[in-house]
């Protein structure tokens, strides 16, 4: 390894990306977009859905029950007296569902059929929500039934909920950390492999290969620009998400950083083995999204949680060094510095690295063939 | 030290699937010479270059460079060589003063010695004023010295320049000549490859290569020599020379002819006396002069002289008639992308049945102005007529009544040859009986036959010119564009491919045609001079010539077209 080339080849690396406005759109203006994208736009919070409340007991009880639905904070209930007006409403997606209170609402309570006290139908064609409205209509029922009905399912225990951590339950607070992975695994690995294929293209790789310059000093004067250019990225990313979309962030830089140092190697080998199985920058780019951006947004946990992945799809997850980066960044803003987390993702990251390093220098070639 | 040998290939082959690139060369080049490379497009020299380079292993063989053989170790051999790729490899977004720092640095010149280096390097390149600039922004010329320098910055032993002139003006190419004549006084070997045959003519020693072989080694001279005695122009026949080349080479003492300004060239088979030739030239009111003998004519006689007969297509086609005079006209014709005026006011017109040559090196507005008489580009001022259709509000008809062959080839590489004939014939709306007859026709003429379940990407360059012409031509249109037809191609396929432009002429079409290519433009009976965008001067080869004659001896094309660039220059100072 010679300074000098090194050196010259980082300069060169260093000016051709400020000179770059593709790259420079990658490391500074998508991470803007997604960040105002997943502070704002999307959101996983159920709020207000619009639910139809069918009301055929007239009694005074019910209308108690009734209330207690308007009341919640999270569904939206437009009350009706026949359950014929709520159709058209459900097919046409106006509304997510209704519950109807029947009109032997007062005999079935005093018979104690808690269970058969209400019907509640859903539209299943979005099943989460479909879910949602269910249990959640449910929980408004024993709620009701137990603080006004006197001796009946009464629960000797108040249970009271807390949330820890992310206490408003706030997605974007645990989607914008993601958001950076997404940003990093853009610079390391589209970038990378984008920039080695254009050297192929433009034939300037043949002319550094008939220079003196060591396949080593190419592969390492072409990533280091580029592990700094993440690094100052991830200080960007993150100093905007704390204060332009008010993310907070419990843990230090010093963690950020040592997790982000971690996940660009694998990252950045994985842009160079790209780039030495395609040479052009078409395929270059199209392997990269396939290979790193997808599996960045499906497979990371970052929109999807992974437990609740089929199985196989849950060991090859263990494969992806984004995975225990994203989990990390969650960790670093939502709660803080947990060391005895970061460490061994640190770890799997530097070992999945250093994997595809190898293959990497393996295949990179020093002739033209 | 000129009796060391730099590099000793013994018997290297190289293949690429089904393509033998380079078929068994052995080959010694000495130290302090200019060795030229020379041979068509696909004929192996730019794999030889890589081989020589350590880019690329040989199948088998031995090639043993400045001391090192190449399957050993590559990178101690790069300490010992320059190498110069045909797509330059400058970093366009960087400026030149960059892209010399990288390269000193990447060759190991000390930082004491850099800026000295940098100093002799721009003037010799005279890019002194332009350090600042991106090297995107440089001109082809004064890209290819920039990579030049680059390449030979540390002083190799061995300087290898793949194709260094290709889309270079004349002028640069003068500047690039006397960079290489100065590293060879320092006693550094170089290796120029070129499918020019007039560059060959200037080194000291070339390998004459042909489908991976060696045809030829020595020096240039001394293969012409066979030639002394052989050449001639035959002069004073103004009328129908092109029906008469035809004529010519049927005559079987003649092994080549080519159109030369207002004269024909002829080269004679060996051992046949000029009386022949002087008896026909007299028998047509001519005169036969002897001339000496150029590396072209020696390269044909080598390959079995010029293959070319009579154009079976031309023979079927009928006489275009009309009543225009002028079937393409431009009036100060003007095409600006953004701030950058590609084509500058541009005026001439073009009369029936003649060739007319649009020449100048790449960059200059050839290509531009071409497509906007082709309704491929809008026109930003001025205006032009096609076939008598204006172009600004008749394109359709304009274009319907011009065939148009582009520089890269413009056939489908997923339809077969057939399929593409089907193609090109129903766009140009041919169809039932007629469409059957006329690609029947072209398969016939252009020998297309073996070649139509093929698909067109695996054809030689010979083929893959014939079909694009074949496709041009079939709905018969009187006029005819080509665009760079005969790049790269060597001289036996590009005489074959002008028989046929010869034979579409004398039935009256009229053919325009952009080169920058100089010989090419002796075939044209009139020639455009672009230059930055402008038409610097207009009129027949001949004309040209004389016009830029200083000393007795008739100048070259290329000669004339530096002076005229110099004369432009001087008069906008």
């Amino acid at each position: 390894m010679n300074i000098i080339r090194l050196m010259a080849l980082m300069r060169k690396e260093s000016l051709q990306i400020v000179r770059d406005p593709a790259a420079i759109a990658i490391a500074f203006v998508l991470p803007v977009l997604l960040l105002i994208l997943f502070s704002t736009a999307i959101s996983l919070d159920i709020k207000q859905i619009p639910i139809a409340l069918v009301q055929k007991s007239t009694s005074t009880r019910a209308a108690s029950l009734a209330a207690a639905f308007t009341g919640t904070k999270y569904f939206k209930v437009t009350v009706v007296r026949n359950k014929k007006v709520v159709v058209d409403p459900l097919i046409a997606n106006e509304i997510n569902g209704f519950v109807e209170i029947p009109g032997d609402f007062d005999q079935k309570l005093a018979s104690g059929d808690i269970d058969g006290l209400i019907h509640i139908v859903t539209d299943a064609s979005q099943p989460n929500t479909a879910a949602f409205v269910s249990n959640y209509a449910r929980m408004v029922v024993s709620t009701w039934v137990a603080s006004h009905v006197s001796g009946l399912a009464a629960s000797p225990v108040a249970i009271t909920s807390r949330v820890w951590f992310n206490p408003d339950v706030e997605s974007k607070n645990f989607l914008v950390p993601g958001a950076i992975g997404i940003v990093m695994t853009m610079i390391g690995t589209l970038l990378t492999a984008l920039v080695i294929a254009r050297e192929w293209e433009r034939g300037s790789m043949e002319a550094l290969l008939s220079t003196p310059a060591r396949s080593a000093e190419i592969l390492v004067g072409k990533m280091l620009p580029y592990f700094i250019l993440g690094l100052i990225t991830t200080l960007f990313a993150a100093g905007l998400a704390q204060w332009v979309f008010n993310v907070p962030m419990r843990g230090s830089w010093f963690a950020l950083l040592s997790l982000s140092a971690a996940f660009l190697l694998p990252a950045l080998a994985q842009g160079l083995l790209i780039s030495t199985l395609a040479k052009n920058q078409f395929i270059a780019s199209v392997l990269a999204l396939l290979s790193a951006f997808l599996p960045a947004f499906l497979l990371s946990g970052f929109l999807f949680e992974i437990d609740s992945m089929p199985t196989v799809i849950q060991w090859f997850t263990a494969l992806l060094a984004v995975k225990y980066y994203i989990i990390g960044l969650q960790t670093v803003f939502i709660a803080g510095d947990v060391w005895s987390l970061f460490l061994p993702n640190i770890g799997f990251m530097l070992l999945i690295g250093a994997v595809m390093m190898f293959l990497a220098k393996l295949k990179t070639p020093t002739r033209l063939e | 030290m000129t009796s060391e040998t730099v590099v000793e290939l013994s018997e290297v082959t190289k293949r690429f699937g089904s393509v033998q690139a380079v078929a068994g060369v052995s080959a010694s080049i000495p130290a302090g010479r200019l060795i030229g490379l020379v041979g068509p497009d696909g004929a192996g020299k730019t794999t030889l270059m890589r081989i020589m380079a350590g880019l690329i292993l040989p199948a088998s063989g031995r090639a043993v460079v400045v001391g090192h053989d190449s399957a050993d170790d590559n990178e101690s051999l790069a300490d010992d060589i320059g190498y110069m790729p045909q797509q330059f490899g400058l970093y366009e977004d960087l400026t030149v003063q960059e892209n010399l720092q990288l390269y000193a640095d990447l060759r190991g010149v000390a930082r004491k010695k850099q800026a000295e280096t940098f100093a002799t390097l721009l003037r010799l390149t005279r890019l002194a004023k332009f350090t600042g600039r991106l090297a995107g922004r440089l001109s082809g010329g004064m890209k290819q010295k920039l990579g030049l320098a680059c390449a030979l910055m540390a002083r190799p032993k061995l300087l290898l320049l793949d194709e260094p002139s290709v889309g270079v003006d004349p002028v640069s190419r003068q500047d690039l000549w006397a960079m290489v004549e100065d590293l060879l006084k320092g006693g550094m070997a170089v290796v120029w490859a070129t499918s020019y045959l007039d560059e060959a003519e200037r080194c000291s020693s070339v390998f004459l290569l042909s489908e991976g072989k060696v045809l030829y080694s020595g020096a240039p001279k001394k293969l012409t020599d066979r030639l002394e005695g052989r050449s001639f122009l035959l002069r004073g026949i103004v009328t129908q020379r092109r029906k008469l080349l035809a004529d010519l080479m049927e005559q079987t003492f003649i092994s080549d002819a080519v159109v030369h300004g207002e004269s024909i060239r002829v080269v004679l088979h060996e051992g046949r006396s000029p009386e022949e030739l002087g008896k026909l030239a007299t028998s047509l009111g001519g005169k036969i002069e002897a001339v000496p003998p150029r590396f072209e004519d020696a390269f044909i006689d080598l390959l079995g002289g010029s293959s070319s007969r009579r154009s079976r297509i031309a023979e079927k086609m009928p006489e275009v008639t009309g009543s225009e005079t002028n079937i393409i006209a431009c009036d100060h014709l003007t095409k600006k992308f953004g701030n950058f005026t590609a084509t500058d006011n541009v005026s001439f017109a073009v009369g029936r049945g003649e060739i007319f040559g649009l020449l100048g090196p790449n960059g200059a507005g050839k290509s531009t102005t071409f497509k906007m008489l082709c309704g491929l580009l809008s026109i930003t001022e001025g205006s032009a007529t096609v076939g008598g259709h204006e172009l600004l509000n008749a394109s359709k008809k304009a274009k319907l009544s011009l065939g148009y062959m582009a520089q890269k080839f413009s056939l489908y590489g997923l339809l077969s040859v057939k399929q593409n004939l089907d193609f090109f014939a129903g766009v140009y709306g041919l169809s039932g009986k007629v469409k059957k007859e006329r690609i029947a026709e072209v398969i016939d003429a252009f020998s297309l036959g073996p070649f139509l379940n093929s698909d067109p990407a695996k054809l030689s360059l010979g083929y893959r010119q014939r079909l694009a012409l074949a496709c041009a031509i079939m709905h018969r249109p009187p006029v005819l564009f080509l665009d760079e037809p005969t790049s790269g191609v060597d001289p036996i396929t590009r005489r074959e491919f002008w028989s046929h432009i010869n034979g579409f002429v004398s039935k009256g079409m009229t053919v325009m045609v952009t080169t920058h290519f100089m010989e090419e433009a002796e075939y044209c009976d009139r020639i455009g001079l672009m230059y930055a965008a402008k038409i610097i001067a207009l009129d027949t080869p001949d004309a040209l010539k004389k016009g830029a004659q200083q000393g007795p001896e008739e100048p070259t094309m290329e000669e004339a077209f530096i002076h005229l660039i110099k004369q432009q220059e001087e008069q906008q100072i």
